[in-house]
């Protein structure tokens, strides 16, 4: 079972999670074109993972009466986590959650305003789970995680929990406000560096009246988007950038229209610092962020962003057969997310008896709580995470994960207890970290013969497996991806 | 190696601590290095300065705020600028007028830099790296660390938060982001020696620093900070307070930060942080609501702060300095709150603050006045938030301003230290 296919491997920590040993075979019986295709074609796959939740062979969830994941933001976390771990679509999950960090929308401050009910509908609910049969947020970036960027920025627009989180839907006529004018400019599209006051309060009165309507009463009371007409600036509205293909600045004065919006939308969907800024988070979270990214591979990228009509599916696409993607410097060369390290640990440590309620008090510690970023900004990446109680936190959780597991990996280990040589082997090979120098193995094989006379014995080999292993992921090998 | 162990089983999980004893090296440095702590407070989002400290007085405060205006008979009212403009707090800084009646209370008006940013990201960059021309940089404490003789103890600076804050990134020295005492432990699956064994492993394996990797030398940088952290840190979670702190975020804080002080574990520079600023809309009305809260979570955790280490005998040789990335417009929007704005204000506290108001306050009629800017919608910003800076640095760091700040900003005026 020894790991060899490290390209397959590198392709599913980058448009995936990781693989589970068996998932590697699997994807590498495609071929790395033929795995490439299907991680980006997934539609072409079933979605049929909530299905497995609670039945036995997968990760277990913890319920606290009914598990209700569009209801209950712990139970969402929960499905979300599961989802990442058992998907057979995971270069959707992992957009979706590049999206999440992307248009960074917390939970708190939803439930501040509507309740836990509500704010979990709008945050992660799926329609046919909540009340009024609302789409969440996180279902948005599901359905567009692939698609068009600027469909999904329109329906980001308008969606209620960006309409809370940005106060969009208190944005009115006579005084009209800017948090989401400001940040649809400085953090959605082209940067803070092109971001001229003038604008941000232009772009401010193109947005007034994309309010929420409250539908219903009592028990089934939910909130929609709505255009509120009569809340809508008709004047017109001038910026610094061109607005129209010919190059006119202006949004005419007119009747209350959406138009307004739209218009804006595409035009700074066709910015011209758009799409090279686009391609240095893609690059960042596919490549690597160890550098910034290559003016070529900007270009390039940015150049595909723009002759594609924005078409995500043919970005990703380009990225992943892009030779900065295959060059071997780039393996191993991305720090990993809190989510993306929790997942990883869990489907290459083991799962049977794991719930992954047990997982998101340690990523609230690692710095990522799902649902929860810390701004609009979204999550210091890189180094960012890296703290040293971040660092502790993702120890912690590989000894809270292998205390679990420890019979399990145990049973595991039996064939290679010979010797702490090959439990030494079973475990980086099981677990696939960046391969440790010299100095670092020989510690770890240290680590096995310490306070120890080998023999292999079950009470040795469960002590030691689980102990080796948690080593493993709370070492610096382990948090490169 | 010589350590106790103290077992602690939290789920099944087995952690221990090393038991305390720093490393005498560690205590002398903190020795040399003196005695006077530094804790920066960070409002984050934006505070609305005009409705903390308020020109009650000021006809314009009220028709330009009609809702989110405090009522002048709620204003704490506690004295005029220099101008003769009178002037009072929110009315819930109880405590800050407190500490203002001791004279130990320095409020800055109108506080900014040029070409001030209205992003929180860049505004918040370029006051933590106090260079407006290359905010990306290290922070400006930071720089003060990395002026600090070698070795430099890895507990001499302690962020409250979960990351590291740009204000505290230094180009030679490490500092842990610490925000709950409790979970900087150890944990291993294993117990007894088998738990030692792991965490001695741990350590080791962190030590070996691959050449030409700096991405794993990194990381293994940060894994070996810390362990070397964990046992002192361990000794702040036991500390019992002299006063009762409130149950917020703030205040667990602030707490931890008096227990790290009492215990005397080498640490001289705090970073704390508290959020929910940006407040465009529902911001509340005459400075109840959303706003008052806020007010509230900062004074409660700071004044039981103040009266803690008062009453544990480190009030001299404590300042607490505070700042957010920008303040809010003059004038409300319609959604009961107030959008990005530029001048703001500033607060310096503790027993060698020289209290009292410094520069002046703004006139908030709307028409030519030197006092606003951007249309008469904005606080045109008069002191720079490095001024500030440098004299904390020069007079309660000992450290050199001009070489830290990138130029001399050590004009007169701020004698508040």
């Amino acid at each position: 079972m020894a790991r060899r296919e490290q390209q397959i491997e590198h392709l599913l920590r980058r448009a995936g999670f990781g693989g589970s040993p068996d998932e590697v075979d699997l994807y590498a019986e495609l071929g790395l074109g033929g795995a490439t295709d299907v991680l980006l074609n997934y539609q072409q796959v079933p979605d049929d993972v909530d299905g497995w939740i609670g039945q036995a062979g997968y990760v277990g969830v913890t319920t606290r009466g009914e598990f209700a994941p569009s209801a209950n933001i712990t139970d969402a976390r929960q499905r979300w986590l599961f989802r990442m771990i058992h998907t057979r679509r995971p270069l959707q999950e992992k957009m979706a959650l590049f999206w999440h960090n992307h248009f960074a929308t917390a939970y708190s401050k939803i439930n501040d305003t509507y309740g836990s009910t509500i704010a979990t509908n709008m945050m992660a609910g799926k329609p046919a789970e909540t009340i009024g049969n609302t789409k969440g947020q996180l279902e948005l970036f599901r359905e567009n995680a692939l698609g068009n960027f600027r469909d999904l920025l329109i329906a980001v627009a308008r969606d209620p929990a960006m309409l809370v989180w940005l106060d969009g839907r208190l944005n009115i006529r006579t005084r009209p406000q800017e948090n989401f004018a400001r940040e649809i400019m400085e953090l959605f599209t082209f940067g803070v560096a092109h971001v001229q006051e003038a604008d941000v309060y232009a772009a401010a009165r193109v947005f007034t009246g994309w309010n929420l309507r409250a539908v219903g009463a009592d028990a089934s009371r939910h909130y929609v988007y709505n255009f509120n007409a009569a809340q809508h600036d008709t004047t017109e509205k001038v910026f610094t950038f061109p607005i129209y293909p010919g190059g006119a600045a202006t949004i005419p004065a007119r009747a209350a229209t959406e138009e307004d919006g739209v218009d804006f939308i595409t035009a700074i969907c066709a910015h011209p610092e758009t799409g090279p800024r686009l391609a240095r988070k893609l690059y960042a979270f596919f490549v690597s962020d160890l550098q910034p990214a290559p003016a070529a591979f900007v270009a390039r990228i940015a150049g595909v962003y723009y002759s594609s009509g924005y078409d995500m599916r043919t970005i990703v696409r380009a990225i992943l057969l892009s030779p900065e993607f295959h060059d071997e410097g780039a393996h191993f060369a991305r720090y990993s997310w809190p989510a993306e390290f929790v997942v990883r640990a869990i489907k290459e440590t083991g799962w049977v008896g794991f719930s992954v309620d047990s997982a998101l008090t340690p990523m609230v510690n690692m710095g990522q709580q799902l649902f929860e970023p810390p701004d609009v900004n979204g999550w210091e990446l890189g180094q960012g995470w890296f703290s040293t109680s971040g660092m502790l936190s993702r120890m912690n959780f590989g000894a809270t994960l292998t205390t679990n597991q420890r019979v399990n990996l145990r049973n595991a280990a039996r064939p290679f207890a010979k010797t702490p040589q090959s439990v030494l082997s079973f475990v980086l090979d099981r677990l696939s970290p960046m391969a440790f120098e010299t100095a670092p193995y020989d510690e770890l094989l240290g680590y096995l013969r310490a306070g120890t006379n080998w023999t292999g014995a079950d009470n040795e080999l469960q002590t030691k497996v689980a102990g080796l292993t948690h080593l493993v992921l709370g070492s610096a090998y382990y948090q490169l991806v | 190696m010589e350590f106790t162990r103290r077992q602690f089983v939290k789920g099944g999980v087995a952690a221990f601590t090393w038991g305390f004893a720093a490393p005498a090296v560690f205590s002398d440095i903190a020795l040399a290095q003196g005695s006077r702590n530094l804790v920066v407070l960070y409002l984050s989002g934006g505070n609305d300065s005009l409705n903390t400290v308020i020109p009650y007085t000021d006809s314009f405060y009220y028709s330009r705020r009609p809702t989110i205006a405090v009522p002048a008979a709620n204003v704490l009212q506690i004295g005029s600028d220099s101008s003769g403009k009178p002037l009072g707090l929110h009315p819930r800084m109880t405590g800050l007028r407190q500490i203002f009646g001791q004279g130990r209370a320095a409020i800055f008006l109108r506080t900014g830099y040029p070409n001030l940013s209205r992003s929180h990201f860049l505004g918040l960059d370029i006051w933590a790296s106090a260079t407006p021309g290359a905010p990306q940089g290290t922070g400006w404490l930071g720089r003060y660390l990395d002026t600090l003789p070698s070795p430099v103890d890895p507990l001499v600076a302690w962020s409250a938060t979960r990351e590291l804050p740009r204000t505290m990134l230094a180009r030679t020295v490490g500092v842990p982001a610490i925000p709950n005492a409790q979970q900087y432990a150890f944990s291993s699956p294993n117990q007894g020696a088998e738990a030692v064994n792991a965490r001695t492993a741990a350590s080791r394996i962190a030590s070996h620093v691959p050449v030409d990797r700096p991405h794993l030398a990194f990381v293994n940088g940060t894994v070996q900070r810390a362990m070397a952290t964990l046992d002192r840190v361990a000794t702040v979670v036991t500390y019992t307070p002299t006063v009762t702190y409130p149950n917020t975020g703030l205040g667990q804080a602030m707490r931890t930060v008096a227990g790290a002080m009492v215990r005397g574990i080498g640490t001289k520079v705090f970073f704390v942080q508290t959020g929910g600023f940006d407040t465009h809309a529902s911001q509340g009305a005459g400075g109840e609501g959303a706003y008052g809260t806020l007010m509230q979570t900062v004074d409660a955790a700071v004044w039981a702060f103040y009266q803690d280490v008062s009453n544990q005998g480190l009030l001299a040789s404590t300042t607490i300095l505070q700042f957010s990335e920008f303040a809010r417009r003059v004038g409300e929007n319609g959604s009961q709150g107030t959008d990005h704005g530029e001048g703001g204000v500033m607060l310096a506290l503790g027993g060698g603050v020289r209290g009292g108001f410094y520069g002046t306050a703004p006139s908030l009629n709307p028409a030519s006045n030197p006092t606003l800017s951007n249309s008469g919608n904005d606080v045109r910003w008069d002191i720079d938030f490095r001024r500030v800076y440098a004299k904390v640095l020069d007079r309660w760091l000992g450290a050199d301003s001009a070489a830290i700040l990138g130029g001399d900003f050590r004009q007169p005026g701020l004698d508040f230290l």
